[in-house]
Parts: C-alpha cells; sequence; structure tokens
C-alpha cells in the first residue's frame, strides 16, 4: 500500500515537471540551434548541431545589454527601497496602535488590486509632464508601488510573530529602540524580508506592461521590453533563436537568485527565541 | 548596586483598569524582594515599572536615589530575566551574554573578559557557541541569567523565572539564584506566583492582591504572624485551614470542640459574635504521637478523618466540616481570590509520618493552641496579629481595599482575576 503512494506521487510529480519544464527544455534546446536549424520545416527536440553563436551575438548586441543594464538596475533599486520602506511600514503596523491601522492595510491592498494596464494611460500623461517619461525612476516608483502592499503584507505577518520580549528585552540591555529594532528584529524577520526581496525583484525584472509603455529609447528599457523588439529583418521569420537566448539569459538571474536565498528562507529561525 | 524606593506606585491602563494601587515599598541595598500574589494581582505590571517597560501612572519610583519615572529602561542600567527568557535566536550563547556589552562599545577584550568569567559562575562554558534554539530549558535559563549579571546593573528583576521548567529543575534552579544573589550581593526583585519560592528566596516578601499591597514582612513573619485572611491563606502549603469559631473567655468553640487559647490573644477578639480561626495544618498533630504531658483535653478533639495522604516523614488527614452559611460565603470567596475552588470545607491535618490513624478512623488530634489566628469575617482583619512581628502592614484595610478594586477591575474587563499575569 506505501509502495502504490509512493509510486503514485512519483508518477504525478514527473508529469507535472514534464508539464512546466517542458516549454522551458525547449527554449534551451532552440538557444543552441543555428538560425538555419530553426527555420527548417520540422525541427527535432535536441539541437543537431549545437552551438554558441547565439549566445556571442546576443552579448555582442548592444541594445540588449543595455537593456539587461536598465533591468538589473532598476530592480535592484526598486527591490532595495521597496524592502525597506515595507520594513519600516510593516514595522510600525505590527507594533504600534493607531487610528487607521486597518484603513492603512486595506489600502495598500487595494492599490495593489488595479490592474497595471488601467494606470498605463494615466501613468504615461503624467510622467510624460513631469519628464519621468524614459527614465529609470520611471520604471522604478511604479514598481515599488505595485510590490510594497504585498511587502507590507508579508512582513507584518512575520513581525507579529517576533515576541515583544525580544525588543523588550534588548531595550533593558541597554539598546534604543533603533538599536533593538536593527539588532533584534530585523535579523528575526530575515526570512520574511529576504521573502518580500525576492517577490518585488521577480515582479520587476519581469514586468512589460509599463516597461514597453513608460520607455522610448534603450536609455531605461528593460529586457522583457527590448526582447519584444527582435524582429530580424523578416516580418514573417522571426530569430527564435536569438529570442530563446535572449529568454535564456533573462531567466538564468532568477534561478542563481532564488538558489541563493533559499538558504536565508529558513522557516523557524525564531524557534528557540522563547521557551520551546 | 542601588536601593529601590517605591513610593505610592498608580498604574492605571488606558481603558481604566486600575492594575497597580498606590503601592509603596522600599527594597534596601543588596535585599533579595519576592513580589508574589495570585494571577492578576499586578506584581508583574510593577516590575515592569520598575525596569521601565510600562509607564507609572502616579507615584514616584526612586533607584540608587534618583527618580526613574521618565527615564528610558537603557538609562536605569537594570537587568532582567524575563519569564520565557527572551534569548537572541539568532545569536549564540556568548553573543547573547554579551549582548548588553556590546550595545554598551565595551572593547572585545573586555567583553570576552567578562562573557567568559558569567559562563563560569554559570557553567555554560561548553555551550558558548551553540544558538539558544539547541539548548535545554534549563540552559535556556542559565543563558538569560548570564546576559544579566554580565552587566554591572543596578539590580536584577526576574519575571517568574523559573514558571517554564520542570520541577526538579525549578528547585536547583532556585538554589542556584539564591546562591548567585548572596555571592554578587545585589538588589534583587522577583516575581512569582509560586509561594515556595516566595518563602525560600526572598529576604521580604511583599504579597500583593488586585494591585495591593497587602503585608510586606519575612517570610517568617508572614507565615507566623499574616495580617489578613488572605495573607494567611496564601502563604503555606498546604495552606492554612480556616473554621468558624466563637470566643467565650478563653475558650474558642469550634466545630470539634472547644480549646483553651493565651488570654492575650482573646482579649482581643472579644465581643466580635462568630470569628475565622485560622490554624496551620503543621499545627495540629495526633494526639497519640506527642509528648504526654502537652496533651490535655482543652488541647484535644475526636474526629473522623476522611482521607489519609502518607507521604513518608508526615501525612496529611483530611477532615470534613459543615460551616454555617455566613462563614461559608466568605470562606469560598477567599478561595477563589487564591487562585483555588474548594469543593467542601475541610480540616487539612499534618501528622507525623509516625502516626498509625488510618481512613475512617475516629482520631483524637491534638491542637496547638498558642498558634491559632482569629480573623473578623467581615474584614478579613487578623485580630490576633502580633504586629511587633508582621513587617510592614498598610493602613487602612487592605484585603477590603483590593475587593474594592478588584469590583472596579471587573467593571472594565469582566473576569480580570482570571488574567495571566
Amino acid at each position: 500500500m506505501k509502495t502504490k503512494t509512493t509510486i503514485g506521487t512519483w508518477i504525478g510529480f514527473i508529469l507535472i515537471m514534464l508539464w512546466c519544464l517542458f516549454p522551458v527544455a525547449w527554449i534551451l534546446s532552440l538557444s543552441f540551434k543555428s538560425e538555419g536549424e530553426t527555420a527548417t520545416g520540422s525541427p527535432q527536440f535536441l539541437p543537431k548541431d549545437p552551438t554558441l553563436d547565439n549566445y556571442s551575438a546576443i552579448l555582442d548586441n548592444g541594445d540588449f545589454t543595455r537593456a539587461l543594464v536598465n533591468s538589473f538596475g532598476i530592480a535592484i533599486i526598486a527591490t532595495a527601497l521597496s524592502v525597506i520602506f515595507a520594513t519600516l511600514a510593516a514595522y510600525a503596523i505590527a507594533r504600534l496602535e493607531f487610528k487607521g491601522k486597518r484603513l492603512v492595510l486595506s489600502l495598500a491592498l487595494a492599490i495593489a488590486m488595479f490592474p497595471v494596464v488601467s494606470l498605463v494611460g494615466p501613468l504615461f500623461d503624467m510622467w510624460s509632464t513631469f519628464g519621468l517619461f524614459n527614465t529609470w525612476p520611471g520604471l522604478i516608483i511604479p514598481y515599488m508601488s505595485f510590490t510594497l502592499p504585498l511587502a507590507i503584507w508579508t512582513l507584518s505577518a512575520f513581525f507579529r510573530e517576533i515576541p515583544w520580549e525580544m525588543e523588550q528585552a534588548a531595550q533593558v540591555d541597554g539598546a534604543t529602540s533603533w538599536q533593538a529594532f536593527r539588532k533584534v528584529i530585523v535579523p528575526l524577520a530575515a526570512p520574511g524580508v529576504f521573502t518580500a526581496a525576492i517577490l518585488t525583484f521577480f515582479f520587476a525584472w519581469n514586468e512589460f506592461v509599463l516597461a514597453i509603455s513608460l520607455t522610448s529609447t534603450t536609455a531605461s528599457r528593460t529586457v522583457p521590453a527590448q526582447m519584444s523588439f527582435f524582429v530580424g529583418p523578416d516580418p514573417f521569420n522571426p530569430p527564435y533563436a536569438q529570442l530563446a537566448t535572449a529568454s535564456v539569459i533573462v531567466t538564468l538571474p532568477v534561478i542563481v537568485i532564488v538558489l541563493l536565498f533559499q538558504r536565508k528562507i529558513v522557516a523557524g529561525l525564531t524557534s528557540g527565541a522563547v521557551k520551546g | 548596586m542601588a536601593a529601590i524606593e517605591m513610593k505610592n506606585i498608580v498604574k492605571q491602563y488606558g481603558d481604566g483598569f486600575p492594575a497597580v494601587n498606590d503601592v509603596s515599598i522600599d527594597v534596601e541595598d543588596g535585599e533579595f524582594l519576592i513580589l508574589v500574589g495570585p494571577s492578576g494581582c499586578g506584581k508583574s505590571t510593577l516590575l515592569r515599572m520598575i525596569v521601565g517597560l510600562e509607564d507609572i501612572t502616579d507615584g514616584d519610583m526612586v533607584i540608587g536615589g534618583k527618580k526613574v519615572n521618565d527615564l528610558a529602561p537603557r538609562d536605569r542600567n537594570l537587568s532582567m530575566v524575563f519569564q520565557n527568557y527572551a534569548l537572541y535566536p539568532h545569536l549564540t550563547v556568548y553573543e547573547n551574554i554579551a549582548f548588553p556589552l556590546r550595545l554598551a562599545g565595551k572593547p572585545d577584550s573586555e567583553v570576552d573578559e567578562k562573557v567568559r568569567a558569567a559562563s563560569k559562575t554559570l557553567e555554560l562554558d561548553e555551550h558558548l557557541e551553540r544558538k539558544p534554539g539547541n539548548l535545554s530549558g534549563g540552559q535556556r535559563q542559565r543563558v538569560a541569567m548570564g546576559r544579566a549579571i554580565v552587566r554591572d546593573a543596578e539590580a536584577f528583576l526576574f519575571d517568574e523565572p523559573l514558571s517554564n521548567l520542570d520541577a526538579k529543575l525549578r528547585g536547583q534552579m532556585r538554589t542556584e539564584i539564591s546562591r548567585l544573589q548572596k555571592r554578587l550581593g545585589i538588589t534583587t526583585v522577583y516575581v512569582t506566583h509560586d509561594q515556595t519560592e516566595a518563602m525560600t528566596l526572598g529576604d521580604r516578601v511583599a504579597v500583593l492582591k488586585r494591585g495591593v499591597l497587602q503585608q510586606h514582612a519575612t517570610p517568617r513573619e508572614l507565615y507566623e504572624n499574616p495580617c489578613n485572611l488572605f495573607v494567611a491563606g496564601f502563604i503555606g502549603s498546604p495552606p492554612m485551614n480556616f473554621l468558624p469559631a466563637t470566643v467565650k473567655g478563653n475558650q474558642v468553640e469550634l466545630p470539634f470542640g472547644t480549646v483553651t487559647i493565651p488570654e492575650d490573644k482573646a482579649a482581643k477578639a472579644q465581643g466580635k459574635g462568630l470569628l475565622i480561626a485560622g490554624i496551620r495544618p503543621d499545627h495540629f498533630e495526633d494526639a497519640n504521637v506527642v509528648d504526654s504531658d502537652k496533651v490535655t483535653d482543652e488541647a484535644t478533639f475526636k474526629a473522623t478523618v476522611d482521607v489519609v495522604e502518607w507521604l513518608g516523614n508526615e501525612a496529611y488527614a483530611y477532615i470534613p466540616f459543615e460551616a454555617p452559611p455566613e462563614v461559608e460565603k466568605q470562606l469560598q470567596q477567599l478561595e477563589r481570590d487564591l487562585d483555588g475552588e474548594s469543593l467542601r470545607t475541610q480540616l487539612v491535618v499534618s501528622l507525623d509520618g509516625a502516626s498509625r490513624i488510618a481512613e475512617g478512623d475516629e482520631a483524637t488530634i491534638w491542637v496547638d493552641a498558642r498558634k491559632i489566628h482569629l480573623f473578623d469575617p467581615a474584614t478579613g482583619e487578623n485580630l490576633t496579629m502580633d504586629a511587633e512581628h508582621a513587617g510592614i502592614v498598610p493602613g487602612g484595610n487592605a484585603m477590603a481595599k483590593a475587593e474594592e478594586v478588584g469590583e472596579q477591575q471587573d467593571a472594565v474587563q469582566p473576569g480580570s482575576d482570571q488574567a495571566t499575569t
């Protein structure tokens, strides 16, 4: 009976993995195919003649590398600011009793519920007027506002889990409120901070609608937007191999970040703080 | 090190809940003071006001001759051990102990020296590099104490530090805390609801009820001269027996018979009608094992023993009795105040281990009549208290005042006496 369920679990697991990873594998395989091979009528799964030409070509493409720099810069700045603000806001929400606390929380949620597309028009007009169109801040600001609510909700849940006494103990030990926050509360909320940071980073890294609408040149265009310009000379025959390569390159940082932070997102870090 | 003076301390919460009411306690330099009382009596609140985690509504908190009402906790230089230890889980034991020193910006060499000294005292040397999550309850407790002693604090504050340990460890840690405090000679305030800890650890004990100070005295004084029914019932284990009593001359009529009490005690209780007599279980004995010259008819009575619990060195015998309704109500109220719930009025008698009294026997019990206390059932006051040996008894009727405060508390938060500390 036990082996039966184990086998069943594995079959289901493999099916789901195939379903999810097959497109990824296809893109990966495409990125190693030559231009000619992608254009053939019935391509095979594995490249006949694996080549790195696509990679060298795309990394030589100044527009793409510029977009990569934009993507990194914008995503990292948006993440950092969003996490800092969210940490402070979430701490206040978790610890302090003030009027309108619920209002702040529900407003934050309401913002997150707006469809991004509905804001593109007004934002475009506003940014043109303010001179923020086609600049880094022009993307960083909306990315922050869309990710802050989620970050605040995640972090305030984490802060609520941390016993008040931790902080009181620190204060009795001679810490100022700020020291207690920085040396005790933030390290304890680290899993929450990293979770919020990763979610924010992914949003900013993958975002397309705002990136394409609020930029006009490679001065601030991010990779997802830039990729839509990879049309090649023949509109009926887009450079599939190059597109796939760009996709692989843009996915790599995401995978690396997840692997790096996976260790940091250790649940139960607070166990042992109070009686066990 | 410093003395702590609490002058007319009042704590009223935002919703009007009167948690601590006009409490004045002086803790001398180097003294070990215990704050004790049933849950919800304001003892933890009082401690948190000393350390500065709770604002003081009214009154003065003076530490080392300096008024500290408006100082932040970090400026009071006190160290505290929390009930659940509040260790920093992301730091090693070493860094946990070093934390106050690091905050004070001490050089590494000094930090190391002091942490090593503290860890040696508490036998934590082999655990210094571990995280609190990997330690046992007793070890965590020691780390929390290490963090407290590593700093030259003015005073130690303990908030029920042993309540999360099992019974055996609790006994060991109790001795350890006592030894440490004696050695360091540092002023200590210790909150507990456990009367054994209160009796064994404290130089003096302050008994609180509903945020009102009842009596502030040495453990011996509390035990021998409780100022009212509440203190009498709270201190001592098993608790003092309360029996309806009528005094005629120097004769006290108890449900089981009449005993003769000393003249001076009898004089204080004349003409008061129905009283409550308080007799500790150890002031009874099986007449067969008492020296024959002590046993007289005036001091013995016959009663049928219901249950006997034999513990080897002693035995507890239970003898049920009927209490008149006017006393019974008072006794039940008292029982509730003490966090208990009695199903019947019964007498608990502590017998010598050599006693052969068995369940269902009609036993002859001797009572040490000199040790009987007589309480006024209306006010709860101890009429036979020896005021010279009763420590500090606040003026007015503390028990009645606590009753009054209790009604106010219930008006704000019904069932507040059940609140956890």
